[in-house]
């Protein structure tokens, strides 16, 4: 019966509902793994900062010392998982899974408290929990089994703790204490158990901790969005370029043919209106296409792809691109997208007579701007254009400013890192 | 249908709907089409050993989804020089202008041309410009001319044309004669050609090179801010 949520609240239950509940039995796995885990992770550690620090003038040794915040990981994870012996409810909070953990350890800031708790581990918390279960485990036993081990044992006699049994009759009163004795050992494994539960929780999922673990793992999801949405964009591109636009082309050129077949008259005037719909339909898909994710910025980078826009603007466009090579795909596509909107907004509302696009790299940070000579006055919390553009760029922590006083000129200016992780 | 010099082409291109369909359109022009086949590597090497009049590739095929077509097609120019080749492009990007001029930087080559995908479905146009090309001429898409002269900087070369010796070079870069041009612009080919003479005076062309080709040249190069 394990009606208690976790070992602590059960020891301050009834006695008897205690000592038959799973409790005792869970606190001494606990204290019983604590036991191995803890000489391991003493060999380990002493092994890899022993050799470490003896051929750290090679660099070998350097790597193994930089290797020991891993390990630690690993033992904090381990301790983390045990946990749940005792304190069912832990761990709850969402973090990166370890295998997330070990293969971006070199991002993450390096967890002092994890390092600190591996050492204790390895030099206090086993050695304690071992003298506990022998104590605690072994002394009810000895008292209990004292009849037997009478006959057992060459000279016929049992000490313990400086009580000791000769004869068999003092061996029955042993018993009865060495029971009592199980059910203090009951309380005395149980509670430190969760003594010691307590404490790993502390140091290892403490608030901060979990703060810190929750802000690592927003940025990771957010990140793992704004890759998914890029992904799902080129798929897209992909699927329509790969389908209708193929199909929109063959009927263009099936209805081409056609009208160089068809003699003049009513047929081949519809035959000639169709193809022009057909046309029209395909120059649509590839607006859209556009918008979404045109395959020139994938081939080509970012500088070919504004260029490309700034052709097809409304109005005229000039260019000046500063870019070495290509960028990280979703900076690629988070500017292009940004460069999109801002000249379709400038086309749409700035009664604007020409727009400037210029973009630079000055150590890892990208920075686009779009200027134009219209009249000013963009809000990005009227319109959602603009305030989606924000959000799309502090996605990749980047930062969007838009400067737009009323009577113009109305500039946007994007910057964000081009390294970032 | 207008009677046209039969052709030997191979022609390249993944998409197997776009493939069929261009097959269709040029036997329907009496063309022979010698081969159609679907990446860059096997049209490197058919071509060499068929031989074609023509090869017309599209830029981006597999594996890479790229630019393979363009590069197959800048080495068979400089394999196999007599072979004219009309490239397909999706769209305009001059990283492949830019190859594109390189390869056919050096004098007596086979034509050369650079046509957007949507050109296909005009098949009069179409046909057009593989004539011009495989003629020897240089036939450049008029929407990538149109974009690039968009892009032109205030301070190359033909900072110094007017805007109807422009329009002129402009005609020429999509490959017209100078009777078709004085068709267009509705002048006397005497017309043109005096244009066609100031531009090659005012681009300082040497009498000896192709000037056209050179011309025409010039005026993508420049485009090109």
């Amino acid at each position: 019966m394990n009606r208690s949520p976790d070992a602590w609240s059960a020891v301050r239950d009834r006695p008897w509902r205690f000592v038959t509940s799973m409790w005792p039995w869970r606190s001494l796995l606990y204290l019983g793994s604590t036991v191995p885990i803890g000489i391991a992770a003493l060999v380990v550690l002493v092994v890899m900062i022993g050799i470490g620090l003896v051929t750290a003038i090679l660099v070998i040794g350097v790597l193994l010392l930089a290797a020991v915040p891993l390990v630690t990981t690993v033992i904090a994870e381990a301790e983390r998982a045990r946990l749940h012996l005792v304190l069912p409810s832990s761990g709850t909070t969402e973090r990166a899974t370890l295998q997330e953990r070990l293969t971006g350890w070199r991002r993450l800031p390096m967890s002092w408290s994890e390092i600190g708790y591996a050492a204790l581990l390895a030099t206090v918390l086993w050695v304690v929990d071992a003298i506990v279960l022998i104590m605690a485990v072994a002394t009810p036993l000895v008292l209990i089994t004292s009849p037997l081990l009478m006959n057992v044992t060459t000279d016929e006699r049992v000490d313990l703790l400086g009580w000791r049994i000769d004869t068999v009759d003092e061996a029955w009163p042993a018993v009865a204490v060495g029971v009592l004795a199980l059910g203090v050992a009951a309380y005395v494994v149980t509670a430190v158990a969760s003594g010691q539960a307590a404490l790993t929780r502390i140091v290892l999922d403490s608030s901060e901790e979990r703060l810190a673990s929750a802000v690592t793992d927003l940025r990771r999801s957010r990140a793992g969005l704004v890759d998914a949405f890029e992904i799902e964009r080129r798929r897209i591109e992909r699927d329509l370029h790969d389908g209708a636009q193929q199909r929109l082309v063959a009927l263009t050129m099936s209805l081409g043919q056609a009208e160089l077949a068809l003699e003049d008259g009513p047929a081949r005037d519809l035959v000639v209106r169709s193809h022009t719909l057909a046309e029209e339909a395909l120059a649509d898909l590839r607006t859209t296409v556009r918008g979404i994710h045109p395959q020139v910025l994938t081939d080509h980078g970012l500088a070919a792809a504004v260029h490309e826009l700034a052709d097809r603007s409304a109005i005229p466009v000039d260019t000046e691109l500063l870019l070495p090579g290509r960028l990280p795909a979703p900076v690629e596509a988070t500017a292009y997208f940004v460069v999109s909107e801002a000249l379709t907004n400038i086309a749409r509302h700035a009664d604007a007579r020409s727009a400037q696009v210029q973009a630079w790299v000055a150590g890892d940070l990208l920075t686009v701007t779009i200027v134009d000579d219209g009249r000013g006055g963009a809000d990005p919390e009227r319109g959602t254009g603009l305030a989606g553009l924000v959000a799309r760029v502090e996605a990749i922590d980047g930062d969007l400013r838009i400067i737009s006083p009323s009577g113009g000129p109305t500039q946007v200016r994007m910057t964000c890192p081009i390294a970032h992780d | 249908m207008p009677d046209r010099t039969r052709l030997r082409i191979v022609l390249a291109e993944d998409a197997a709907l776009l493939r069929e369909g261009l097959v269709g359109i040029l036997q329907q022009a009496g063309h022979e089409v010698v081969a159609s086949v679907a990446d860059a590597d096997a049209l490197g090497v058919i071509a060499a050993s068929r031989q074609p009049d023509l090869v017309i590739t599209d830029i981006r095929m597999p594996p890479t989804h790229t630019d393979e077509g363009l590069r197959a097609a800048v080495r068979l120019r400089r394999e196999h020089p007599g072979i004219a080749i009309l490239l397909l492009s999706a769209y305009v990007a001059e990283a492949y202008v830019t190859d594109l001029l390189d390869s056919t930087a050096e004098q007596g080559h086979a034509g050369i041309g650079y046509l957007l995908k949507d050109r296909v479905g005009r098949v009069q146009d179409l046909l057009d410009s593989i004539d011009r090309v495989a003629a020897g001429g240089t036939v450049v898409d008029p929407d990538v001319v149109r974009q690039l002269l968009a892009r032109r900087r205030n301070d190359g070369p033909l900072a110094a044309l007017t805007g109807r010796e422009r329009e002129v070079l402009a005609l020429m870069a999509e490959g017209y004669t100078n009777p078709t041009i004085a068709d267009r612009l509705v002048v006397s080919e005497a017309a043109v050609r005096k244009h066609v003479g100031n531009i090659f005076a005012k681009l300082d062309l040497a009498p000896d090179s192709d000037r056209r080709v050179s011309a025409v040249l010039t005026y993508l190069r420049d485009g090109r801010a």
